[in-house]
């Protein structure tokens, strides 16, 4: 009996001391340099893995920011805050974030206009694939059936009145609704653009007015009357740049189809608009 | 020679470790998404088949010649929980891109009933060295040849068409179970 326990230990614990030596030998021969700081920069990083850098998680970006492949402001979700911790860590400065929010540009002004019924599976990604690609006139507009929503990992989606209302304080710009929507309409723009132009469509003015009670006819009067020069139409649509507009709200006032509105309702901002583009 | 070739036949075909006798399940269907990760999971399983077998048949010799064979399955387990440590290693520092491909399903190689399989059945069978480590060898082979076969198939199913109901796992398995049935096809097959 107690030979049997004798041999027992002796065996197993020579084993494992055997193995482990070995082992603790191979791991100084296969021995892989890795930067220290990969890992507090994975811990500040907000680990959701979404996706929103471009890269395949949280790890594989710290690791492209340490090689120097993303910019350190790369995490769309983190901001200006995980920024300044991985700059902190990398010892560089954090630079400048823009943050970036989902908007869809469409107010569901089309709704009621349909071409056919749909009753199928209620997703958009069912709804596409069906001929025109929507079951509404307009063929630019927001199905409202909520695929964006699946994908949206912040809760920041919701579809309200059969559009779907991006919630800009959840928003966090990773980006995941505007690669999932089928239709396109959701796209990146800056949180702190004064106004929006919600709509998609990129038909003629005459279609528009018959698919939509709302949508953009590429009149240009925004652009006309805009001071800084910041809305341009292109494709019967009219865009704004951030970077120049300064929320005046005169494209509010003469936008003919009550389309452009100034973020969040929020009435137009009192400052004169005057860059002094002409002197 | 003609023994090898039969524990060859048998260990690849007839009683091939996944698909008939399902072992090794876990990292068949965890790691069988790409063909290129199903290649290299298959190669790390087979040389970590080989070397278990290699080694725990010399440790179930010392086993017998104590007296102590109740000690078989722990002893085993050490052995190729440490071949497979020195497998990770060499990944990560020979194959840093293959590591993180393979991820947590590397270590899980420990856990691999196919190689604890494999070391035990050798014990069974009674196999002398040589035996054991080509048993070993062809089952991993059979192993790989499963994975890839089934990562193939899997890769051009994500093409396909599939009621919403059965994407991802469900439709998995169920050409999990038909790629088995292909594999039955074999038993009774006998070389000796």
């Amino acid at each position: 009996m107690t030979t049997v326990i004798v041999y027992s230990v002796a065996l197993l614990g020579g084993m494992g001391v055997l193995f482990g030596l070995i082992l603790a030998l191979a791991s100084q021969v296969f021995k892989v340099e890795t930067d220290e700081r990969l890992e507090p920069m994975t811990e500040a990083l907000p680990g959701a893995n979404c996706g929103g850098c471009g890269f395949a998680g949280c790890g594989a970006f710290a690791s492209a920011v340490l090689e120097g492949k993303a910019p350190i402001n790369g995490c769309p979700v983190g901001g200006a805050p995980v920024a300044a911790k991985l700059a902190g860590i990398m010892g560089v400065e954090a630079g400048e974030t823009v943050r970036k929010v989902a908007q869809v540009r469409c107010t569901g002004g089309g709704h009621d206009k349909l071409r056919y019924q749909y009753v199928g599976i209620h997703d958009c990604e069912a709804a596409v694939r069906l001929p025109g690609g929507t079951p509404m006139l307009c063929s630019f507009g927001c199905l409202g059936m909520g695929t964006c929503v699946k994908y949206c990992k912040f809760d920041a989606l919701s579809i309200v009145d059969g559009v779907a209302k991006v919630d800009r304080e959840q928003c966090v710009g990773c980006g995941a609704c505007v690669a999932a929507c089928p239709k396109h309409v959701i796209s990146m723009v800056d949180y702190d653009c004064p106004i929006e132009i919600p709509c998609n469509s990129k038909a003629p003015g005459k279609e528009v007015t018959k698919a939509c009670s709302n949508g953009c006819i590429g009149c240009n009067l925004c652009a006309k009357f805009c001071e800084a020069k910041a809305i341009t139409v292109t494709d019967f649509l009219a865009s704004v740049d951030p970077a120049k507009c300064t929320g005046c709200g005169t494209c509010v006032a003469k936008c003919p189809r009550k389309l452009i509105s100034m973020v969040g309702g929020v009435a137009a901002v009192e400052e004169p608009a005057a860059p002094a583009a002409e002197g | 020679m003609e023994t090898i070739f039969a524990i060859a036949l048998g260990a690849i075909l007839v009683e091939n470790y996944v698909l008939v006798q399902f072992l090794g399940i876990c990292p068949f269907l965890g790691v069988s998404k790409k063909s290129d990760t199903a290649i290299g999971m298959g190669l790390a399983v087979i040389f970590v088949m080989a070397l278990a077998s290699a080694v725990t048949y010399l440790v179930q010799q010392l086993l017998i010649l104590l007296d102590i064979t109740y000690m078989q399955t722990i002893a085993f387990i050490l052995v190729i929980a440490t071949l497979v440590q020195l497998v990770e290693m060499f990944l990560q520092k020979a194959m840093p891109a293959l590591y993180t491909a393979l991820g947590v399903y590397l270590p899980l190689i420990t856990t691999n009933c196919a190689v604890l399989g494999s070391a035990v059945l050798n014990t069974q069978e009674g196999y002398n060295f040589i035996e054991s480590v080509a048993y070993g060898t062809f089952a991993g082979v059979g192993f790989t040849l499963a994975i890839v076969l089934f990562a193939n198939v899997r890769e051009r199913q994500e093409f396909c068409k599939c009621p919403k109901a059965f994407e991802g796992i469900p439709i998995a398995l169920v050409s999990a179970s038909l790629l088995a049935l292909c594999f039955m096809g074999f038993s009774g097959l006998k070389v000796w």
